[in-house]
């Protein structure tokens, strides 16, 4: 055998053995075991570097609230990335086995593994931006969702705070006073842009009629200010198209009215005497403007989407490759034996594929233990702090405005401690697939 | 980064890669930025011209200086500018070299070198007693004292000294207790500059029923937010419970902090006083709040936008909004007390490795102090000296002339940046201490317990007391 022969060159030149091993333990030495050791003792000691304090900086770890987040964050990045990846990388994979231009859709979904991962953050960091006309993800939901339901008439449009107008829940105005047949209600808001309210009428007082409830509502801020409140004074624009309601005590709608190209308008007075008057809810309602993707509470999950448009390109290419070592034999009999294709795809793909699966996914889970420069870019520093992971957390303790590397020393032996049992994972496998 | 925003540089340090985004933007700012230096980089000598000198210099012929300091663009023009002239009057050969933003890491490294620059610019107050501490800055001599005494108030003095040794010479500072407003949208609406907090509102107010979203707030710059909180806090508590929470001596839970968040509550609270409301400022950079005022002139997103006096240069540099015709300010209002005036500034001083400066030293330092050089300096804009002895018109426009003036009327009463004086931790990192705690106020103004205690716990943590 081999390892005989092995053992008696070791025995007889051990000089040589020694030589040719000693570049190799050097670099290793000196980059890897060397580092880990002096993170290691670091980790026992303050932030100056001169006291021990023992496990203290551990202690610290997993008491304060920051480094708690970070390590929870970390937590549902290891348990959700990686799951997420894999499973569209398998789908793709299998798809892509049977479609035409396969090799155009992979080269498609592997791109992004070209960009950096800061380029990447940087263009999620876009993508994800609040404003609709800028960030992406929002443009799209506010498009599908004003091709739904139409914009509001007036949006800015309010009342001055005290002037009768009581704001109501849904966000519809109350008339304090009741309305009265034969008496004009004046009605004003404030609030709108003068672009928007550019193209309206001049607002003109409604005429007393004793057979119905009228009145005007109107923009009652002259440009340049002056006028004076509450009375229509020349110049002020008319609110058109504004639905005004009659309300019965019990909460009912008796009657309602839209306002003219003047701001008038007019209620019939057996409906709408002795009722309040309301502005609906309706007309006020906010254009919508997206979801606050980079907020606290989703700044985690679109982050992490963020990663899974990188490495579900990876996923699959790794898949696909070991989709086309699957012996079609196998697929064939089970075909031929009645098996649908999801039987398939359950019974026959997955298991020959399942340890493939597990490395792809314990690679990603160790890739997604760095995790740093996504989270780095695309959270704005008002939600850093929710989206935090360890390695951030670990750059942010060393080298932010704490100094202190004892903490992240701490940090950086936490991560290498998470990384310990997949590499164990990852090395028996290895060594069953020697045996095999 | 852009030279316009030097004032908060640590924030502009820890925010430099998260802004990367916007940065793209606001980086052509930095190539433009030079039309306020006007081809003035040469002409430093000549600008003394009608003025006799205030000081004698010596005859240092043979000598040279290294002089570091983080400015870059034209603000470091327009300071080789003044040593030029300083070369001119003694024969010395002075050298710019640049410092990165963290100086405290730059000169370790350099002292333990054993090659320290001649002299340094300190940003932060806590570096300077840092460097004093450890025997690494000389004592100013009597020539220096001398124009300390006739040109820089009590105040900035003391800023430089440490243990009873004055070390520094503030040589440039800013203004943080500014409002700069959109002329149009001031004018559309009637208003006028306000003087108290309660008009302030009232402005806000105002303009929000004339159509213009009032004020927009840089909440995704936790630096900015802390400044709206050190102005209120210093008008309403006064400078002597300011100088006690700097320091910690009084715990953030106390009741001045209560009220000085109400007060700031009464604007972070209402939605509709902010542009994109409490949550879309807290995405809003301070680039963003700056270009949200002045970009769109006719129809700004928002009327004002509070922040130093650097907010002139970035406007100069990134719309077309001329300061001083488009682009006004007012001092910050005051709350309960006086208007309060918070400066930041960089301190000038000697490093040494044996205890004393060197002739040549000596004289750089006087220099800077004397209002020749402060004359030069001012002349190109973008620049303040708390120099009272320099003269207003040498300030290039009535914007800056007015800042300078609101600077110097304070005295004595005008206090430096808090969140500088911190330790970094609390004060100046992302995520954590005073930005974040701001931050989560801005996010629930209704909390300002929460707010409170979160800040009370971070400021134990950092102080250690």
């Amino acid at each position: 055998m081999a390892s005989a022969k092995a053992v008696a060159v070791i025995r007889a030149r051990p000089w040589a053995v020694a030589c040719f091993l000693l570049p190799a333990l050097l670099l290793l030495g000196a980059l890897i075991v060397y580092p880990i050791g002096y993170t290691i003792q670091r980790s026992l000691f303050d932030a100056s570097g001169s006291s021990f304090v023992g496990l203290e900086n551990f202690q610290d770890l997993f008491t304060n609230e920051a480094t708690r987040k970070a390590l929870s964050n970390t937590l549902i990045w290891i348990v959700v990335a990686p799951a997420v990846a894999t499973g569209l990388g398998l789908i793709f994979a299998v798809l892509t086995e049977r479609i035409r231009w396969a090799t155009a859709f992979k080269l498609v979904v592997f791109m992004p593994m070209a960009i950096s991962m800061l380029a990447a953050g940087i263009i999620f960091r876009l993508v994800y931006e609040q404003d609709p006309d800028r960030g992406l993800a929002n443009a799209a939901l506010v498009t599908v969702h004003d091709t739904f339901s139409g914009g509001a008439a007036w949006p800015d449009a309010r009342p001055r705070p005290d002037t009768g107008l009581t704001a109501q829940e849904d966000g519809a105005y109350l008339v304090d006073a009741t309305a009265r047949a034969g008496e004009p209600v004046l009605l004003p808001l404030v609030g709108v842009k003068p672009a928007d309210a550019s193209g309206e009428a001049e607002a003109a007082p409604a005429a007393a009629d004793p057979g119905a409830v009228t009145g005007t509502v109107w923009l009652d801020f002259a440009p340049g200010g002056g006028g004076t409140q509450d009375v229509i004074d020349p110049g002020e624009k008319a609110l058109s198209g504004l639905k005004v309601e009659a309300v019965r005590e019990d909460g009912s709608v008796a009657a309602s009215a839209t306002t003219g190209d003047d701001g008038t308008f007019s209620l019939p007075a057996e409906d709408a005497d002795g009722t309040q008057l309301r502005l609906a809810a309706g007309n006020f309602t906010a254009a919508y403007n997206g979801v606050e993707w980079l907020g606290p509470t989703l700044v985690t999950p679109a982050i992490i989407a963020s990663y899974v448009w990188m490495w579900a390109g990876f996923a699959m290419v790794l898949i696909a490759a070991g989709l086309a070592a699957v012996p079609r034999e196998t697929l064939e009999a089970a075909r031929v034996d009645g098996a649908n294709e999801w039987q398939v795809f359950r019974r026959i793909t997955v298991p020959l594929l399942a340890p493939l699966l597990a490395v792809v996914l314990v690679t990603l889970m160790i890739n997604v233990l760095k995790v740093f420069d996504l989270v780095y870019v695309i959270a704005p520093s008002s939600s850093q702090a929710d989206a935090n992971v360890l390695a951030l957390e670990l750059y942010r303790s060393s080298f932010g405005g704490g100094a202190n590397q004892g903490l992240g020393s701490a940090i950086a032996v936490l991560l290498l401690v998470l990384c310990v049992p997949m590499m164990i994972m990852n090395v028996r496998r290895l060594r069953q697939e020697k045996k095999r | 980064m852009p030279s316009s925003i030097r004032g908060p540089r640590r924030a502009a340090r820890a925010a430099a890669a998260v802004a990367v985004a916007s940065a793209l933007a606001f980086t052509a700012a930095c190539g433009s930025d030079s039309d306020s230096n006007g081809g003035n980089g040469s002409g430093g000598g000549d600008n003394g011209g009608d003025h006799a000198p205030s000081i004698e210099l010596p005859d240092l012929a043979g000598q040279s200086l290294e002089v570091a300091a983080v400015w870059t663009g034209a603000e470091r023009d327009n300071f080789v500018a003044v040593l030029k002239e300083f070369e001119d009057r003694t024969g010395a050969k002075v050298s710019f070299v640049p410092s990165s933003d963290n100086v405290s890491n730059f000169v370790g490294t350099k002292i333990e070198g054993g090659a320290p620059p001649d002299i340094v610019m300190v940003p932060q107050v806590g570096v300077l007693h840092e460097f004093a501490e450890k025997g690494w800055l000389a004592p100013v001599g009597p020539s220096v004292q001398e124009q300390l005494d006739a040109n820089f108030g009590q105040g900035w003095q003391d800023l430089g000294a440490y243990d009873g040794e004055q070390y520094g010479v503030y040589v440039k500072v800013a203004n943080k207790s500014l409002v700069w407003y959109n002329a149009n949208s001031f004018a559309a609406a009637g208003a006028t500059e306000p003087t108290s907090w309660q008009e302030f509102i009232d402005t806000a107010w105002l303009l929000s029923d004339s159509g213009t979203t009032p004020v927009s707030v840089a909440g995704a710059d936790g630096w900015t937010l802390t400044d709206w909180f050190e102005n209120i806090y210093l008008s309403q508590a006064g400078p002597e419970a300011y100088d006690q929470l700097a320091a910690h001596e009084i715990p953030w839970t106390d009741e001045t902090v209560t009220n000085a968040l109400t007060t700031l509550g009464e604007l972070f609270g209402e939605d509709t006083l902010l542009a994109g409301g409490g949550s879309g400022a807290l995405q809003t950079d301070f680039p963003a709040s700056v270009t949200n005022t002045f970009s769109d002139l006719e129809a700004p997103t928002s009327g004002m936008v509070y922040e130093g006096d650097f907010v002139a240069a970035f406007i100069a540099g990134n719309t077309d909004a001329v300061v001083g015709e488009d682009a006004l300010v007012f001092p910050f209002p005051a709350v309960d007390g006086d208007a309060p005036v918070v400066t930041a500034g960089d301190a000038a001083v000697a490093l040494t490795t044996d205890g004393t400066a060197t002739e040549a030293q000596e004289a750089l330092l006087a220099f800077l102090a004397s209002t020749d050089a402060a004359r030069i300096w001012a002349q190109p804009g973008g620049y303040l000296s708390p120099n009272h002895s320099l003269e207003l018109e040498a300030y290039p426009d009535q914007v800056t002339q007015d800042i300078a003036a609101a600077l110097l009327a304070a005295g004595d009463d005008f206090r430096f940046d808090m969140s500088d004086q911190a330790p970094a931790a609390f004060g100046g990192t992302t995520g954590q201490g005073m930005w974040q705690g701001l931050q989560n106020f801005l996010r629930n103004p209704a909390d300002i317990e929460g707010a409170q205690e979160y800040l009370e716990a971070q400021a134990v943590r950092a102080y250690g007391h």
